[in-house]
């Protein structure tokens, strides 16, 4: 019917536009998906996903744990889908296509199942489908009781041809789907989003997908790169980066939960994409057989990914030792599992303050939170002439009226005394 | 029927109030040797307790209170487990850790802007059990905030130990074990004012002072700077 005409039974109907592009890139998406529950994917175009799953049955216990996850996870996708099998490729996407939610086990219930499906199945031409209807033929059972010469004769082999597959009864080979070697998949958000944690409920599906699609090639992902596209913008990139692959989905979610938290956006976000370009051969791994006692053994890596995905990449760190006299420059930062070095040092202390703090003298003793004894020292240090940053210091170590330990030294040349350390 | 003391005290189901609860008994978590045998002794299950939250409250900043973690982190870390430090006050020098036999490869140093985001890393930390250690220093928080803690590190094997100002003692707190440090005489007094069980009677007395000082502690107050330079041993570090 026209537009307006629909218009004006409801007018209250919302109106979209039919984005054939679109909807073979989502439905190659699925099929990406699909492809880690069996390695026979096909495609019926537009909107069928046919999966092989005889061969995967038992590794996902059984038919009802199989669709139960497939569900959930198109629910996560935010995809609704009716599922449907059969023993012949053609014969489940006609049940699927009715609606009918049945699986079909062996052959000789195929028949009676197909028998009362509407003819619309088919998906025949408009005049094949009105000269059906004028002969009074409705269902798939009242097609399959006409005389087979005569229905080649008036409707074409090719309508019998394809009785005769869906039935068994003719071969149905098809081209299985290969699975991109990078992924890439985007939603467009019905409305435009200002708060970047509003994008979290997208990005969720974007990485149930994503995870699907890594499952069937066996690999993790490092770096995930989101696309958060504007309107007149140019597109923001948010990545999320991980110590080592992972193909967990809510690990992904966390992680991409912690970014977006804090994340400020330039402009109203239309679209929301993933990629991931590199995808790195990850094989599962093997539970323990034993039950051990307590919380079972933590992730280092995924600790770290997600203490850097808030805090951020420089607030975490390790510490190492460098070949330095200079004591400031003698530790550093660096990262977690650097190699140590073997050096001998004097008696240091464990805290080092970031800037020395000077302090006063009062009748010839430095003084910190009242007089300090020096209690050892002075050991000279006189480094660095070679890049501008030289010393001359004689540091002691000292106690407070406090009984607390600290590392103080003098300036040679008549300089003042500074306070440089804590003994912990 | 005649009954004996004796046998009535072993019966499983008293409890003695001058008994340490032992591993073994109602709930077993692991223990980390303190390194100090006088410690030990006083501590349930012989060690530092996994799994729970320890608090140490030093009476002042640097007065022993890493010194007395010592034993225990080098040797969680030569172990091959990791230390995680959320918050420290100033930042850990590399040198001093090797010194004290602490595998600074094995260190993460959380350095957070606020302190929401310094008890999220502890939680984090403690919630992942990927540790062998947690140490944290949180500015002044609810018993909510440290239960949650408490709650992120059972089951844990890590032991976790949060450093306070020594007037939260008066505070309550569900840290199953808090430690109080103060000096004297030189040496450390560790004063375990709570722990499964009754509480410790008199503080412990640690010598927990660097080797170069140890003897030194009953220099002459009045010293001037100058005389002490000129009283003891010089060591040149030419470069």
């Amino acid at each position: 019917m026209a537009v307006s005409a629909a218009l004006a039974l409801a007018p209250r109907l919302r109106l979209a536009q039919r984005d054939p592009a679109a909807e073979t890139e989502a439905l190659l998406g699925l099929a990406g998906w699909a492809a880690q529950f069996s390695p026979g994917v096909a495609l019926e175009f537009p909107d069928t996903v046919l999966l092989e799953a005889a061969g995967s049955l038992r590794l996902f216990g059984g038919l009802s744990p199989l669709l139960a996850r497939l569900r959930r996870d198109l629910g996560d996708m935010g995809w609704s889908a009716a599922l449907a099998g059969a023993p012949t490729p053609r014969a489940a996407f006609w049940l699927a296509l009715a609606g009918s939610g049945r699986f079909v086990d062996s052959a000789a219930e195929l028949e009676p199942t197909l028998a009362p499906l509407s003819v619309a199945v088919l998906r025949c031409e408009g005049e094949t489908l009105e000269a059906l209807a004028a002969i009074g033929v409705r269902t798939l059972g009242e097609l399959l009781a006409l005389p087979r010469e005569g229905l080649a004769r008036r409707f074409g082999q090719r309508l019998l041809d394809q009785l005769d597959r869906g039935l068994g009864r003719l071969p149905d080979p098809r081209n299985f789907f290969a699975p991109p070697p990078r992924f890439r998949a985007a939603i467009e958000l019905p409305v435009e989003v200002v708060q970047a944690e509003a994008l979290l409920f997208a990005a969720r599906r974007l990485i149930v997908q994503l995870a699907g699609f890594l499952a069937a090639r066996s690999g993790g992902a490092q770096r995930l790169v989101f696309r958060l596209r504007h309107r007149d913008r140019p597109a923001t990139e948010v990545a999320v980066g991980l110590v080592a692959p992972s193909r967990d989905a809510e690990h992904f979610t966390l992680l991409a939960r912690e970014r977006f938290a804090g994340l400020s956006l330039a402009g109203p976000v239309r679209e929301i994409a993933l990629e991931v370009d590199d995808v790195a051969p990850l094989a599962g791994h093997s539970l323990g057989l034993l039950l051990e006692p307590g919380k079972p053994q933590g992730d280092w890596e995924r600790l770290l990914e997600r203490l850097r995905a808030r805090l951020g990449a420089e607030a975490v760190r390790g510490v190492a030792a460098r070949a330095e006299h200079r004591p400031e420059l003698a530790s550093a930062a660096a990262d977690p599992d650097t190699r140590p070095l073997r050096l001998e040092f004097g008696e240091r202390p464990l805290w080092l303050l970031q800037n020395p703090r000077p302090l006063e003298e009062i009748g010839a003793r430095p003084h910190h939170e009242g007089p300090l004894d020096l209690l050892a020292g002075p050991e000279r240090i006189e480094s660095g002439w070679w890049d501008g940053g030289d010393v001359a210091r004689d540091y002691f170590i000292a106690r407070t009226q406090h009984e607390a330990l600290v590392w103080i030294y003098r300036e040679r040349g008549g300089g003042g005394w500074y306070l440089h350390g804590l003994f912990a | 029927m005649s009954l004996s003391f004796s046998a009535l005290l072993g019966r499983p189901d008293i409890w003695r109030g001058d008994s340490l609860s032992r591993a073994g008994r109602s709930f077993v978590y692991s223990v980390v040797p303190s390194g100090f045998p006088a410690l030990d002794a006083a501590l349930p299950g012989g060690g530092w307790p996994a799994g729970v939250l320890t608090e140490i409250l030093p009476a002042h900043e640097g007065i022993g209170e890493l010194r007395l973690l010592g034993p225990a982190l080098a040797g969680i870390s030569q172990r091959g487990l990791r230390l995680a430090w959320i918050a420290p006050p100033h930042l850990p020098y590399a040198p001093a850790l090797a010194a004290a036999g602490i595998d600074a490869a094995k260190l993460l140093v959380v350095r957070t802007a606020s302190h929401r985001e310094t008890l999220w890393a502890a939680e984090q930390a403690l919630a992942a059990n990927a540790c062998g250690a947690v140490l944290a220093w949180p500015r002044e928080a609810q018993y909510a905030e440290f239960r949650r803690l408490q709650i992120a590190a059972e089951g844990g094997r890590a032991p976790a130990f949060l450093f306070r100002l020594p007037e939260a003692a008066s505070e309550s707190s569900p840290a199953a074990l808090r430690v109080a440090l103060g000096t004297s005489g030189g040496g450390l007094a560790v004063n375990v004012f709570k722990r499964r069980g009754t509480p410790l009677a008199r503080p412990i007395l640690l010598p927990a002072m660097p080797p170069a000082v140890r003897g030194k502690s009953h220099v002459d107050r009045h010293s001037t700077a100058a005389a002490a330079a000129r009283d003891f041993p010089a060591r040149l570090v030419h470069a």
